[in-house]
């Protein structure tokens, strides 16, 4: 039997701390499903999705009930459509986009990630398709995300490609207009993309995993910050080592509901990802966090040695507590979906340059930022270049993931509503970085005996 | 095997909190294997560890009459199944 205090923890950390399981992710393979004909490609695709896809959100919903432990999302991840759509023209691929849409909501998912390019070396044809159609797919699907990933720690970094995915982001802030850009919030960019996040927008089937595979993302920001709130006067060993306490814990509920989770649809179970993923919620932020150590603001000096010891103190806990760990694993830093972080950039203590200073210790990168509509394409592009090599040099993952919301200036607001959020937009440097980025080309992979 | 799941209750004390809920989960063939309960200023907090290999209706349905018995009484209750505290709380 369970003492009582074990027991109440357990539904505190549920009920008032906002612990949950953020997603059960299905990856499917459909390198298989290529055929001469498209419309049979289709097919397959949707055929192969439902075949395992159909019974997702049943087996989420039946999981919940039994650990009484809430499943906010349940998504898809697939094989990077570029290495598909090779065989076809860009007309062809826009098909196989609406394909994903289609069987995404017929199988009741809200998001399907995997509308991908890999272009960290060069592009193939599949690559540009995908690139030539992401603008209009993210603006006439609802659930199909896309992500590229534009460099990798032993490849270097594909200029040519930062380039283009500005253009794409920019042209899909137009396209979804009348939604203040909302479009971009479904595509990442990312260096050294992990092939088992479940986390969207960049979720992808990597090449390497199996057939199917359920990947679990915890959450429970809210549960951290509760712990470190009851520890006013603890010295920064002591706080992490209960941050490391509390981070076994929420990793083993992801364990056991991942687990369950792919027995019951017949696949393998993947991997947790480790991750405190805010949401708008009160509480459920990870700025809070950091707060509570005994930061004024998120962003004041000293955040970043404060995330930094934060996210290394999840993955302490979580490695401990699964062998099947992956994903991004750390700590998610979105601007609008956490009001924590919101509030810091409203009062000032948070810009673009310390969030990027915070992404060499975070889990992903510059996440869910809302900059003026009129930033220059070759801006957004340094951004990106600037966020990508934070990636490359340390051997980790970053991503991107900015909107430039249309007709609107710094310091307005914008609202995305759901687990997207709200937030103010954010300034944006006013110097030129186009001369450096329209050189184009490669920037050389960085030599890994030499660091400092 | 034994399948088994946590009660727990919270909220004011009152008569007949026990009773109540054992005539339903006797009527779901639910058998009960533990019951430790404490009140500390004015708050009563059961614990109930049941056997549910058994039950015969749903465990959703059995979550749901739960509840209703909740609300009657002015009770927080939960039911969950007994895996999510030794994953937990137990290596």
């Amino acid at each position: 039997m369970f003492n009582f205090g074990e027991i109440l923890e357990t539904l505190k950390m549920i009920q008032e701390e906002n612990l949950d399981i953020r997603t059960i992710t299905l990856g499917v393979s459909l390198l298989d499903c290529v055929d001469g004909s498209l419309e049979k490609t289709c097919e397959n695709i949707k055929r192969k999705i439902k075949a395992k896809g159909q019974h997702l959100v049943e087996t989420a919903k039946k999981l919940e009930v039994k650990y009484g432990i809430p499943i906010v999302n349940a998504r898809v991840s697939v094989t990077p459509i570029s290495l598909l759509a090779g065989s076809f023209d860009e007309e062809g691929t826009l098909k196989i986009g609406y394909a994903l849409e289609e069987v995404a909501e017929e199988i009741g998912v809200n998001f399907i990630g995997g509308f991908s390019a890999l272009v960290h070396k060069g592009f193939t044809k599949g690559d540009l398709n995908v690139f030539k159609t992401i603008p209009r797919v993210l603006s006439e699907t609802e659930r199909v995300c896309a992500s590229i990933n534009v460099a990798t720690t032993k490849a270097g970094i594909n200029m040519d490609g930062i380039n283009y995915a500005a253009k794409i982001i920019k042209e899909t802030a137009e396209l979804t207009r009348e939604k203040d850009g909302l479009g971009c919030a479904k595509i990442v960019v990312f260096a050294n993309a992990p092939e088992d996040n479940p986390f969207m927008a960049g979720a992808f089937h990597g090449i390497g995993e199996a057939e199917y595979v359920v990947n679990v993302g915890v959450s429970g920001p809210g549960v951290v910050k509760r712990v470190v709130e009851k520890m006013p006067q603890a010295d920064l060993e002591e706080l992490a080592n209960e941050v490391k306490k509390t981070s076994f814990k929420i990793t083993r509920v992801g364990e056991l509901i991942g687990k369950e989770a792919a027995k019951l649809l017949d696949v393998k179970f993947g991997i947790v990802d480790l991750s405190l993923a805010p949401t708008p919620a009160m509480g459920d932020s990870v700025a809070e966090i950091i707060e509570a150590m005994g930061l004024e603001y998120c962003g004041a000096p000293g955040t970043t040695a404060a995330l930094m010891m934060l996210t290394d103190a999840v993955k302490k806990g979580g490695a401990m507590a699964s062998s099947m760990v992956g994903g991004l694993s750390g700590a998610f830093i979105p601007v609008s979906e956490d009001m924590g972080m919101v509030r810091a950039v409203e009062v000032g203590a948070l810009n673009l340059e310390k969030l990027e200073a915070m992404t060499a210790v975070c889990s992903v990168g510059l996440d869910m930022i809302a900059i003026p509509g009129d930033t220059p394409e070759t801006t957004i592009a340094g951004i990106i270049a600037d966020e990508i090599s934070i990636g490359v040099i340390n051997g980790k993952t970053t991503a991107v993931r900015i909107i430039p919301v249309p007709g609107k200036k710094a310091g307005e607001y914008v609202e995305f509503g759901g687990l997207l959020g709200r937030t103010v937009i954010m300034e944006v440097s006013c110097f030129g970085s186009q001369k450096f980025v329209l050189r184009g080309g490669r920037i050389p992979a960085p030599i890994q005996s030499l660091r400092n | 095997m034994q399948e088994k799941a946590l009660i727990t209750v919270i909220g004011e004390d009152r008569v007949g909190i026990i009773a109540r809920i054992a005539t339903l989960l006797a009527q779901a063939d639910v058998n009960i294997l533990d019951i430790s309960q404490t009140i500390t200023g004015g708050l009563f907090t059961m614990i109930m560890m049941v056997d549910i290999t058994n039950c015969k209706i749903e465990f959703e349905e059995l979550k749901k009459l739960l509840k209703e018995v909740g609300q009657e009484l002015k009770l927080n209750i939960e039911i969950q199944h007994e895996n999510i505290f030794r994953a937990m709380h137990r290596l």
